[in-house]
């Protein structure tokens, strides 16, 4: 077919912008792809994403790259300046997709002669308004649950009145259901009904008969502009329909459809993609399907690139994203290779040999107070893919993927494992094993859960052949029995705890006995064809296809799922790693089990291996590979963690990388260097807690050890708060030890990323952070380079920086986080590995940080890697982007718990420019006159003067509660005094439902959160407000206030930095 | 219990039993379909064959009255990665164990799949014995050497239907088909009945006088064998194909294309899948169809007949349907009936029906 864009085109890719629930890293994933397949075939491609820490936006992936807000001003600017021919809209999410759309309402692409390519704006409306949806799908007969579109609350009430209870409420054109759910009781209803319609851009919701307990698939579908259609996997839910697929467990193929049932899912699949008219691309279809009698219903279309597409290319090596680019432009299936077999079309239907289990991360301990039910509404952050040759080896492999993110129910009462099938929580799966531990009846499970009871009996069966060998030792299990566990996917470490040893009891019996996994090849064929791609997983079976490589290799281990703390920022690491030990002639090989990622795609690395991260696994692939080494300081805290039991380690010593774990040790090495630390203790029980507590007086910091982005992390200032943060910090912690610091209020923090090769140190960068410490450094937005410091300052970080690196031995990464107090610089943390930072401290320099110091690991000196660094002259800031919204009554306050998703990065050539794209790359876009409310603790309250003399100068309207009105009257800045909540009416909440007010300034008074504060800011959330609750964040907000209103906000292109 | 598979080349894989407990020789083929393990059981064109499903899980949804293909399961042993116990669908009537056992075809289970299929295809189909009985490996390996194979072998003649039957009368039939059974699926005929046609199913050993008596249109089905075994059966279809138009079907095609006076060859380890893409030349248009066969149509031969391919497998680019306009014979390589299998083909029963009717003839 000739192309529909001509070669040499300008093609715009929209990116989908910072992690958030619902639209995560699979989105860096599909655009990368997409943006090498179409730069591949010879087009001029522009990028804008505000999102720092992907691959898509490194400055050799496009030949633009914005890295911008996804705003239609932003894109209008860029599609002036670069005149691309074509946007692909359908590589970017929901984000990518929405902004399309509001290109086309707004004349944006007529006005510039720019065609949609993948979807038109009338199949991507289609697919997207609910009640053309439906009418499409009953005039080509395909069922539908009973519902109707309201944009009122009578509206409906009314539709109610004839789909009765429980209903489920879907409001239009928003992002992981956000907004949706199951109403049992009208009350529910209304309350879901209205919040429904606030969410929806266009004010909508569908009332939807429930299907409560209906089987639900999915079909991943592509079509070309030939309408050749094919389904490239199919999808069941192990959770049945109520849980939202990204909240559910899943299964690919589907396990339970006779092939009648199957084609005709098929067949109405690519009937409805057909009605669609989504020209060309990939598509995912989800149905319904009554398990009594196989009625079909579709529940809906997304017209694009999802996760779940993700989630099939991962579990059938067929990259839809990148075909889905190649469609786009008019290639057809026919014309495109398969990339795996190389010698076959991609035009076919991949065969499956084995099983692929996705099952979900969540997070919900760091949002207290949140309803932890699964429902409508996406709130998993993360996932894991388990693969094995059968349903119950997939589905181990993904539990021991999510590492530790399993929860133990063993101690739970019957009733309480009951309560956990009945409604679904992160919970159920560890009920569902726990109630067969006891004996219970797969019948009597599926009766209470709606699960298919096929899944039911594959898992008692692991249960029963478990308890076959509880209360044994490992010498007296036989060789047969110790193969059937294995084959049936039990891990080393459950089976230790069954037979009363060690995890390395267990190992070592495997290896006397000759018990190895073998590596088999994921080919989409099912071995039909010859596969040249090592794309492997493990398994118990007979031969192995895992392949020599004749050079020397090189593993690099990837940090698992995602989760608030460790995301794609180390997965972005891990790719450069892999690229740079390409680069140095070793064969890379990658071990990760996310399926969401850049490093498991399967042409990232020279192998791929798709496996938990965990000490068996990996230990598995170093024995297979016998690499010349491994690579652990990209990926986060999970391989970390192994840097003991596997080896050789390349890079800093797993010595150095405990001692700066252990406390003591720790300490005892910065008192050596004489680098201050602020004041610290570590307590081994509760008991000395309390003493050590007393005798250091507070406030303190306190945390358990060992633990990622600040879990169960609290600042006490009393006793009160410290009872309730040890409670916390016990449950959490494995190790049980208590860390406790003195809290350096107002404190400046710092965050240093530095490579070094054991005799030279280069310093990446000096990130300053916005908000003052006592927010968790993931949490905090962050400037590059620094504003608010002196020369001498930066000099002693990066002195300290210098002395402790090489102090250490680091030989890589490193990155230390200071706080600055009156002058003097403390050292908080020292971490030796790759941080969250390095993807953007890259990106603004335009300096490959962790290649580099990929390249330092395999022996290279920093004195032969000619450095760089651009971007002088521009400010960076990176915005941190968060959940609230999700988890309904969480406090939106900022402490030393991380509660971030995501980021994005702000270019400008002042601070204040920076910050406003920032904020509004992070959706918080800021007033630019209106009214601004303040409500200022005492402490405070003197800074608060010089920012609200900076708003009434800009013209801004100012409301205040009485306290800092009369404050601020006094100092001649007159203010409209507003009643708190409960005070009196109108209230502060009334001005901002009335809409007065567009900014809240709000430092918490006291140390606790009063009522009225929290009921204030969850209506600022509400409404869309932006709430700012700390003073350094305000004064930063008002310089981007002023670069807002003077019109500074120009995108600035990666490529042009100098 | 355990279960044995002795390959032709030595190799074998001991595994578990489960089906009948008996000793079956066939030639060793796998199937890539991820669903329809009741069908493939039970498509004639399985008549001495040991199949192993690709697919890990196999007996999930149980067995039914309702999707064999046949009255009988007619493969000769099944091989699988993991055979379900209890089976979950809201259609099932039985377990495929005791379905097998009924059916006195024995089960082997626990083997490494995957390597008996890789071993296939680099090796090429070959004979096998599975035996879940205990005989011994030196019987296993005689037994398997007194079988013939399947080159040479006419074995449509031995499972197609033993004598000739209407199938259906309709009222106003816009054209009458006789169907030659070489080992028909149920779904061929189900879709020619719908169609509102006067159905005939006539024996493949029955003489073409027979077959084309009194119809507008000759079907050839699909079956098992080698479609070059039986110089008599081609003589027979030459005749077919000077009386009347004829369609056909996989054996069907090959057996329509042997009439032109072409060749056909074995292939390495054959098509069986429910995945195989196939362009259909007068359109451009690609078809994701169901396959089964070991044996093809040589392509310059057909050419020499005077045919035009009309669709091509785009993995090896082997025949899959071709046309004769002068003769008026046209016949594909797949599977439009499916079952199991994608429904993209479908319309190809109305093309061929429409082959027949004198307007469009010769087209």
């Amino acid at each position: 077919m000739p192309l529909t864009v001509p070669e040499g085109s300008t093609i715009l890719v929209l990116g989908s912008g910072p992690i958030v629930i619902g639209q995560a890293c699979e989105f860096d994933y599909s655009g990368t792809q997409a943006c090498k397949a179409l730069k591949a075939l010879g087009y001029r491609v522009v990028l804008i994403n505000s999102n720092p820490a992907t691959i898509m936006t490194d400055p050799d992936t496009a030949d633009c790259t914005y890295v911008e807000p996804l705003t239609v001003e932003t894109a209008r600017y860029v599609i002036e300046r670069e005149r691309p021919d074509a946007i692909l809209p359908t590589v970017g999410g929901q984000v990518g997709l929405n902004l399309a759309m509001q290109l086309h309402e707004k004349g944006v692409l007529t006005e510039f002669d720019v065609k949609l390519i993948g979807a038109q704006p009338d199949a991507i409306d289609l697919a997207e308004d609910r009640q053309r949806f439906k009418d499409a799908m009953v005039e080509i007969g395909v069922g539908v649950a009973e519902s109707g579109v309201a944009t009122t609350m009578d509206q409906a009430e009314a539709l109610l009145e004839q789909i009765g209870l429980p209903a489920i409420i879907r409001p239009s054109f928003t992002l992981g259901g956000a907004g949706g759910g199951v109403a049992w009781n009208l009350e529910e209803f209304r309350s879901i009904v209205a919040e429904g319609l606030r969410l929806s851009p266009t004010t909508q919701v569908l009332v939807e008969k429930s299907l409560l307990g209906w089987k639900e698939f999915e079909l991943e579908v592509m079509r070309d502009t030939a309408d050749n259609a094919i389904v490239i996997c199919s999808i069941e839910n192990f959770d049945p329909m109520g849980i939202h697929t990204g909240d559910s467990i899943t299964v690919a193929p589907a396990m339970t459809l006779t092939d009648r049932e199957y084609q005709v899912l098929r067949d109405l699949a690519l009937k409805i993609l057909r009605r669609v008219g989504v020209e060309t691309g990939g598509s995912n279809v989800q149905f319904a399907v009554n398990p009594d009698d196989g009625e079909v219903i579709v529940i809906e279309l997304n017209p694009r690139v999802s996760r779940s597409s993700a989630l099939a290319s991962k579990a059938t090596g067929f990259p839809i994203a990148k075909i889905a680019a190649q469609l786009a432009v008019g290639l057809t299936l026919d014309e495109i290779d398969n990339d795996i077999t190389k010698t076959t079309p991609a035009c076919f239907e991949p065969a499956l040999d084995y099983v692929i289990v996705k099952i979900p991360r969540w997070n919900f301990e760091k949002f207290a107070g949140a309803d932890r039910r699964l429902g409508s509404a996406m709130r998993s952050v993360g996932e894991v893919m388990g693969v094995g040759r059968t349903f119950q080896e997939a589905m181990l492999k993904a539990i021991s993927s999510l590492e530790g993110g399993y929860p133990d129910v063993s101690g739970w009462s019957d009733e309480r494992i009951r309560a956990a099938l009945a409604t679904a929580t992160p919970d159920r799966l560890a009920a569902i094993f726990e109630g067969f531990r006891r004996g219970w009846d797969a019948y009597e499970v599926h009766h209470i859960t709606r699960i298919d009871r096929w899944f039911l009996w594959q898992l008692a069966e692991i249960i029963h052949f478990e308890q076959s060998l509880e209360g044994r030792f490992v010498d007296t299990v036989s060789e047969g029995e110790l193969r059937k566990a294995k084959r049936l996917g039990v891990s080393d470490g459950e089976l230790a705890k069954f037979l009363a040893c060690e995890i390395g009891d267990i190992a070592d019996k495997r290896r006397e006995r000759g018990l190895l996994p073998v590596f088999k090849r994921i080919d989409t064929c099912a071995g039909e064809f010859e596969s040249s791609t090592p794309y492997l997983y493990s398994t118990y079976e007979s031969e192995d296809e895992a392949g020599d490589d004749p050079r020397e290799r090189v593993v690099i281990l990837g940090n698992g799922p995602n989760r608030i703390g460790q995301g794609l920022e180390f997965d972005y690491c891990c790719c450069h790693a892999s690229f740079a030990v390409k680069e140095a002639g070793y064969c890379a090989v990658m071990v990760n089990c996310n399926p969401e990622t850049v490093s498991t795609d399967y042409d990232t690395s020279d192998k791929l291996y798709f496996e938990p991260v965990d000490l068996e696994h990996v230990q598995n692939v170093l024995d297979r590979e016998k690499p010349k080494g491994v690579i652990l300081q990209f990926g986060g805290q999970t391989p970390l963690k192994l840097s003991h039991a596997i080896g050789p380690v390349l890079g800093t010593a797993p010595e150095a990388i405990d001692l700066c774990e252990d406390r003591e040790r720790f300490a005892d090495f910065l008192r050596r260097l004489d680098i201050p630390q602020p004041e610290n203790a570590i307590a081994g029980s509760v008991a000395e807690a309390r003493l050590l507590a007393a005798r250091m007086g507070y406030p303190l910091l306190v945390r358990p050890s060992y633990v990622l982005g600040g879990r169960a992390m609290a600042i006490c200032w009393d006793e009160d708060d410290f009872e309730k943060a040890i409670t916390e910090a016990v449950a959490a912690s494995e190790i049980g030890s208590l860390l406790l610091d003195r809290y350096l209020g107002g404190a400046l923090e710092y965050d240093v990323d530095a490579l070094c090769d054991g005799e030279q140190v280069v310093i990446g960068g000096i990130i300053e952070h916005i908000e003052e410490a006592g927010v968790h450094s993931g949490d905090s937005a962050g400037v590059l380079p620094p504003v608010r410091s002196d020369a001498r300052i930066l000099k002693q970080l990066e002195d300290y920086t210098v002395r402790i690196a090489l102090e250490l031995g680091v030989v890589g990464l490193v990155n230390i986080q200071f706080a600055v107090v009156d002058g003097d610089v403390f050292v908080l943390e020292v971490n030796p590995r790759a941080s969250r930072t390095v993807p953007f401290v890259s990106k603004a320099r335009d300096v490959p940080l962790a290649s580099i110091a990929t390249r330092l690991c395999l022996g290279e000196k920093l004195k032969d890697i000619p450095i760089h660094p651009k971007g002088e002259g521009l400010f960076f800031i990176k915005a941190p982007v968060f959940p609230w919204r999700k988890f309904e009554g969480t406090d939106v306050l900022l402490g030393p718990e991380m509660r971030s998703t995501g980021e994005v990065m702000g270019v400008g050539w002042s601070f204040g420019e920076a910050y406003a794209k920032a904020l509004i790359a992070a959706g918080m876009q800021l007033p630019s006159s209106g009214g601004v409310f303040l409500s200022i603790r005492d402490r405070e309250k003197p800074a608060s003067v010089s920012i609200a003399g900076a708003l009434k100068h800009l013209g801004f309207k100012l409301y205040a509660t009485r306290g800092t009105a009369r404050y601020l009257g006094e100092r001649g800045i007159e203010c409209e005094a507003v009643f708190k909540v409960d005070e009196g009416r109108p209230d502060v909440v009334d001005h901002l439902k009335n809409g007065d007010v567009g900014l809240l300034l709000n430092t918490p008074e006291g140390k606790k959160a009063q009522y009225d504060e929290l009921a204030m800011r969850l209506a600022g959330l509400r409404y869309g407000i932006p709430c700012i609750t700390n003073v350094a964040a305000m004064k930063a907000a008002v310089a981007a206030i002023r670069s807002q209103r003077a019109g500074e906000l120009r995108p600035i292109k990666l490529q042009e930095l100098t | 219990m355990g279960a044995i598979l002795l390959l032709e080349d030595g190799r074998t894989f001991e595994g578990e039993a489960f089906g009948a407990v008996t000793t079956r020789v066939g030639e060793a083929v796998f199937h890539t379909a991820m669903t329809g393990y009741q069908e493939v059981l039970t498509d004639p064109s399985f008549a001495e064959q040991i199949v192993t499903m690709t697919a890990p899980h196999v007996g999930n949804t149980g067995v039914n009255l309702d999707d064999p293909e046949s009255e009988r399961v007619w493969a000769s042993a099944f091989i699988v990665r993991q055979l379900s116990r209890a089976p979950s669908s809201w259609r099932s009537e039985g377990g495929l164990h005791q379905y097998l056992k009924a059916h006195g075809v024995p089960g082997l289970q626990g083997i490494d799949t995957r390597a008996l299929v890789r071993h296939i295809r680099d090796r090429g189909a070959m004979k096998c014995v599975v035996s879940t009985d205990g005989t011994s490996l030196e019987a296993l390996r005689e037994q398997l050497e007194a079988w013939p194979g399947m080159v040479g072998r006419n074995l449509a003649a031995e499972v197609c239907t033993s004598d000739a039957y209407v199938l259906c009368d309709p009222p106003d039939a816009p054209i009458r088909v006789s169907v030659v059974d070489g080992g028909v699926k149920k779904n061929i005929l189900r879709l020619l009945e719908a169609t509102g046609a006067y159905v005939r199913v006539h024996p493949i050993t029955d003489p073409a006088e027979a077959w084309v008596d009194g119809v507008d249109l000759v079907f050839f089905s699909n079956g098992p064998g080698d479609p070059a075994a039986s110089a008599d059966i081609v003589a027979e279809v030459r005749k077919a194909i000077a009386a009347r138009p004829c369609v056909g079907i996989c054996l069907g095609h090959q057996l329509l294309a042997l009439g032109l006076g072409a060749t056909t060859y074995k292939l390495p380890f054959g098509h069986r899948g429910g995945n195989q893409p196939v362009r259909d030349e007068r359109t451009g248009r690609v078809e994701i169809t169901s396959q089964n066969h070991g044996f093809a149509v040589d392509r310059d031969s057909l050419l020499a007949t005077g045919a035009e391919i009309t669709h091509t497998h785009l993995n090896d680019h082997t025949t899959s349907g071709f046309m004769h306009r002068g003769k008026r014979v046209f016949a594909v390589q797949y599977h439009p009936e499916a079952a199991p299998g994608p429904h993209d083909s479908r319309g190809l029963i109305q093309q061929f029906l429409d082959f027949a009717a004198p307007t469009q003839g010769g087209r």
